[in-house]
């Protein structure tokens, strides 16, 4: 997050006191809570200078954004932080207390805030610590380039490195090494080896069982002992498996840990092979332990957890071979009978991680997310199980939902709207099923967009600029009675007429015209309870972002705001109707967009398509913003059938022709997004922070 | 006079050598059996997937010459077509590439017909159906062509602009035939024989290509072409360090965003 510091003369500004300290207070802490008084926290101000003050002043409105508490507790703080800190700590400190809220929620938030010594010791220690927070973002579009199956990554309890084979989980802080640049290496060489466990059968095969080759130390006293093993073991398989793919990362890999220890020599032969697989790691295994020895300590050690590896490995494996049946009994026809003894189908080519597969000797055309379960099966077994190659039957996909619909709310009024809800079991729609909503959305600070133009004013800039460009497309209108121009082919028919004697046209010259846009877009924005946060903020500066970009292009545009609480409340929140002007009010409604509750996003796609069918342009877009999959309470919303709804609301929508586009903040959901954005396009952000920044390019791209 | 003019005739390339084209999958078998129905092609497929050296191959294959016109937004129905000149006191008519295809009996190839204007697109119409006429307007004049004549459209359905995609009436003339980057082993073969690097070097290439595909979505517009790898692969033949002529040729030419890059050339680095 950026911040617009104190200007430089504030510092000469003098010092606020008492009253006036108190009102200022208030305006940002107790907007809402008017039963705290600001008056002793105003008090322990006081001694403060004025760009201190101010500085106090800014953060605390921004954490009260995001939860009134965290900006109370940074203000009843800032005293004692100020003779702790410098400006530079002080933001540190604050940012970290946000992010911790971000991650684990209220209660480690005010852990961290209250512990200043603590941050102190961490920050002022002098060690060049590599932090999770600044490599998070590349690190995970790097292991996203490696594995193509998605991984998420986290921060795990304590210094251990280790994956349960979704998420890789990394330590917070690395200091371990000398300098930050090496420690930044290792958490690339941990996040790394964690991939290579996931990619290279650490956690077994169709062929090793890990839990039954371990039993003999599970749960004794050598349980710990016998993990180090594996791990140190599996390190030297798997950097070798590495370099035979990535020979630069694992020579990388090789300077950071220096040479083997002399201890494990006659056991690297073995593990070097080409190939090796988990069973020569558990061929050595008894033998480290009969040694009695510890494993070595190596620099670049990770864990493994078989436990919890072992449950989310077995889960997904289950999910997979469903999809891939699933896929099969479509592409045989339903009516296939299950035939295990069917050898039309066989997988090809395992060893390039490259699943093609042959049915009856035709190239067989998966879609794509039975091809992804596909490899991601072939990267936790080593083959595609046959018994997945045979249609499933007749058998639902996922019946683990409850059926039925949730509680009903019970509105006072009637509904503005009622939208028909697809039904992906029945094949068939929910006629009114939705009960849709609209109202106004909330006014929220007046000041806020112009905050945010403040803080973001250059990025503003080089954004009209661009756009500016875009909309002085110039069209040359030819043979015109005047104009700028000679238009040559116009002076060339007319000469000819002449020669032939018939009477040449005066028309004889071309004007530039500027291209008519004829585009309305429609922002749909997200406004579940998961926004809470920095996804919230995110969404309200890209918004201002957008607006700024798109009123220097001329094009129409609207943007409404979503939630719901199960079907027979649907809210959609009027932000700016397609006629409004960008005015005051509009920025007020941007300030006020607020996390609420679910996210049934199929029956605000389906409205807001009919808004946007109104509008008398050529090209129609929708574009959402969204945090993750569709959620609804207590219904059967959440999972398959709200993914399956969205997907045919988007299809709807491109049958009447509106394009729709979809912005997600959300790593880890890109399992689910290529079925169910389908039909329209999507873009996934990483980082909710680059959101702002992105909106307006992504905008650009869809519309130029 | 009139030969100042013939330099201004649209060139019909006549492909004396065989391209190098590696097949894929049944695309000539297809392209052959369109050409004998005189249907026209739509290739469709992401940039520097091999599609315009396809339609080379095609050419020399079939024997035909080869007309190439790339597609712009200001591309009008003069530009294909053919307009007059005045030379001295006098027009002349100069056929544009279209004209001069379809009279020469050639093979006629619109790379990225998106990017030209819709109304342009309209001229083609008529050709490409089972009519096979191209009106020249301005000459009031009717060109049939011969059935050597073939029309083949190209475009990259990755592109996410609203404003830009074929209408139905356009593309429902074309039997169209998918285009992707061809599997890791076939690609690496290619790389080595267009870049002149070796197998090993080819392979670590391929490679690099693949992992760049694998962000497609998270940051990254589209991975790597073939084409890409094949210019790295030429910087390194001719002797710059694998590392640099990555990073120039496939890092630096895929982003411009400063995190992006730092992310590609990991990538590069865990390759080389």
């Amino acid at each position: 997050m950026t911040s617009s510091e104190p200007s430089s003369s504030s510092r000469k500004d003098p010092r606020l006191f008492g009253e006036e300290l108190e009102t200022r207070l208030d305006e940002v802490l107790f907007a809402s809570h008017s039963h705290r008084s600001a008056t002793r926290i105003a008090q322990g101000l006081e001694s403060l200078n004025r760009a201190q003050q101010e500085k106090l002043l800014h953060w605390a409105a921004v954490a009260a954004q995001t939860y009134a508490e965290i900006g109370y507790q940074i203000a009843t703080l800032a005293p004692r932080a100020f003779t702790l800190f410098d400006d530079e700590a002080f933001d540190a400190w604050v940012l970290a207390g946000l992010d911790a809220f971000d991650r684990h929620g209220a209660r480690a938030a005010m852990d961290l805030l209250r512990d200043l010594e603590g941050f102190h010791a961490d920050r002022g220690g002098e060690r060049p610590l590599a932090e999770f927070t600044e490599i998070e973002a590349r690190l995970s579009r790097f292991i996203q380039g490696l594995s193509g199956r998605p991984l998420g990554l986290s921060v795990g309890a304590g210094a251990a490195a280790w994956t349960d084979t979704e998420t890789l989980y990394l330590p917070l802080k690395i200091g371990a090494l000398p300098q930050a640049e090496s420690n930044r290496s290792l958490y690339k060489v941990l996040a790394t080896m964690l991939w290579a466990q996931t990619r290279f059968g650490t956690f077994g095969s169709a062929s090793i069982d890990l839990a039954a080759a371990l039993t003999p130390w599970l749960e004794t006293t050598d349980q710990e002992r016998a993990l180090n093993w594996l791990a140190v073991l599996e390190s030297v398989r798997l950097e070798a498996r590495i370099a035979a793919e990535l020979p630069g990362l694992a020579a990388e890999i090789a300077t950071l840990r220096g040479p083997w220890p002399t201890q494990m020599e006659p056991l690297l032969v073995r593990l070097h092979q080409h190939q090796a697989s988990l069973a020569d790691t558990l061929a050595l295994l008894p033998g480290c332990m009969e040694s009695n020895e510890d494993a070595p300590h190596l620099p670049h050690f990770v864990a493994i957890d078989p436990d919890a590896a072992l449950r989310v490995r077995g889960e997904r494996i289950a999910h997979d071979k469903e999809t891939l049946n699933r896929a099969i009994s479509a592409l045989k026809g339903s009516a296939a009978a299950p035939n295990l003894d069917d050898p039309g189908i066989a997988p090809l080519a395992a060893e390039s991680a490259e699943v093609a597969m042959s049915f009856a000797e035709d190239a067989l055309a998966l879609p794509p997310e039975a091809r992804a379960a596909a490899q991601s099966l072939l990267q936790d077994l080593g083959e595609v199980p046959p018994e997945c190659l045979v249609p499933a039957g007749t058998g639902h996909w996922q019946e683990t939902q409850r059926e039925g619909g949730g509680e009903d709310y019970t509105s006072h009024r009637e509904p503005d709207h009622r939208y028909d809800e697809w039904d992906y079991r029945r094949k068939a729609y929910r006629r009114g099923w939705c009960h849709l909503y609209e109202c106004e959305g909330r006014h929220g600070l007046a000041t806020y967009v112009d905050e945010v133009r403040v803080r973001h004013s250059g990025l503003i800039r080089q954004i009209r600029r661009r756009f500016e460009m875009l909309r002085g497309e110039n069209r040359m209108l030819g043979r015109q009675p005047e104009g700028e121009e000679i238009d040559i082919d116009a002076l060339v028919d007319a000469m000819s007429d002449r020669s032939s004697g018939a009477e040449p046209s005066d028309r004889l010259f071309c004007r530039r015209i500027r291209n008519e846009r004829s585009l309305a877009a429609m922002f749909m924005v997200d406004m579940s309870g998961s926004t809470k946060g920095w996804v919230n903020d995110a969404e309200r500066e890209a918004l201002v972002m957008l607006c700024e970009a798109i009123e220097s292009l001329g094009d129409a545009y609207a943007i409404y705001g979503f939630s719901g609480w199960t079907r027979t409340r649907s809210d959609i929140y009027r932000i700016k109707r397609f006629d409004e002007r960008y005015d005051e009010a509009v920025r007020a409604r941007i300030a006020g967009v607020e996390a609420k509750d679910y996210t049934r996003m199929g029956v605000a796609i389906r409205h807001l398509t009919q808004l946007l069918l109104r509008q008398p342009a050529r090209h129609r877009l929708l574009i959402t913003l969204s945090d993750g999959r569709p959620d609804d309470f207590g219904d059967e919303y959440r999972g398959q059938y709200g993914i399956e709804d969205t997907r045919r609301a988007l299809l709807e929508a491109r049958e009447q022709g509106v394009r729709s586009y979809c912005v997600t903040i959300d790593r880890h959901g890109a399992d689910y997004l290529a079925h169910m954005y389908g039909v329209a396009r999507y873009t996934v952000l990483d980082d909710v922070k680059k959101l702002p920044l992105k909106i307006a390019d992504i905008y650009r791209r869809l519309a130029s | 006079m009139s030969a100042s003019v013939t330099t201004l005739a649209p060139q019909l390339t006549h492909i004396g050598e065989e391209p190098y084209y590696q097949s894929i999958g049944d695309e000539i078998a297809l392209f052959e059996a369109a050409y004998a129905q005189r249907l026209p092609v739509l290739l469709k497929g992401p940039t520097g997937c091999g599609k315009t050296r396809f339609v080379e191959y095609m050419a020399w294959r079939l024997k035909r010459p080869l007309v190439t016109v790339a597609c712009h937004d200001d591309l009008t129905t003069a530009d294909l077509v053919g307009r007059y000149l005045i030379v001295g006191n006098e027009t002349v008519w100069v056929d544009g590439p279209l004209t001069a295809a379809v009279r020469a009996g050639a093979i006629c190839y619109l790379d990225e017909i998106v990017e030209a204007r819709k109304d342009t697109i309209v001229v083609i119409h008529p050709l490409a159906d089972s009519r096979r006429v191209l009106a020249v307007d301005k000459r009031g004049e009717m060109v049939t062509a011969p059935d050597t004549f073939m029309m083949a459209i190209s475009y990259n359905p990755g592109y996410q602009s609203v404003l830009k995609e074929i209408k139905p009436s356009t593309r429902q003339r074309f039997v169209a035939l998918d285009f992707d980057y061809p599997e890791a082993a076939i690609e690496a073969v290619i790389v080595a024989r267009e870049g002149g690097v070796n197998a090993d070097t080819a392979r670590r290439l391929v490679k690099l290509g693949e992992l760049t595909r694998n962000l497609k979505g998270a940051g990254l517009d589209e991975g790597a072409s073939t084409r890409l790898l094949v210019h790295a692969a030429q910087l390194i033949a001719t002797g710059v360090a694998p590392l640099a002529a990555c990073t120039a040729a496939v890092a630096r030419a895929l982003s411009d965003d400063q995190d992006m890059t730092g992310t590609l050339d990991d990538l590069v680095r865990a390759v080389f």
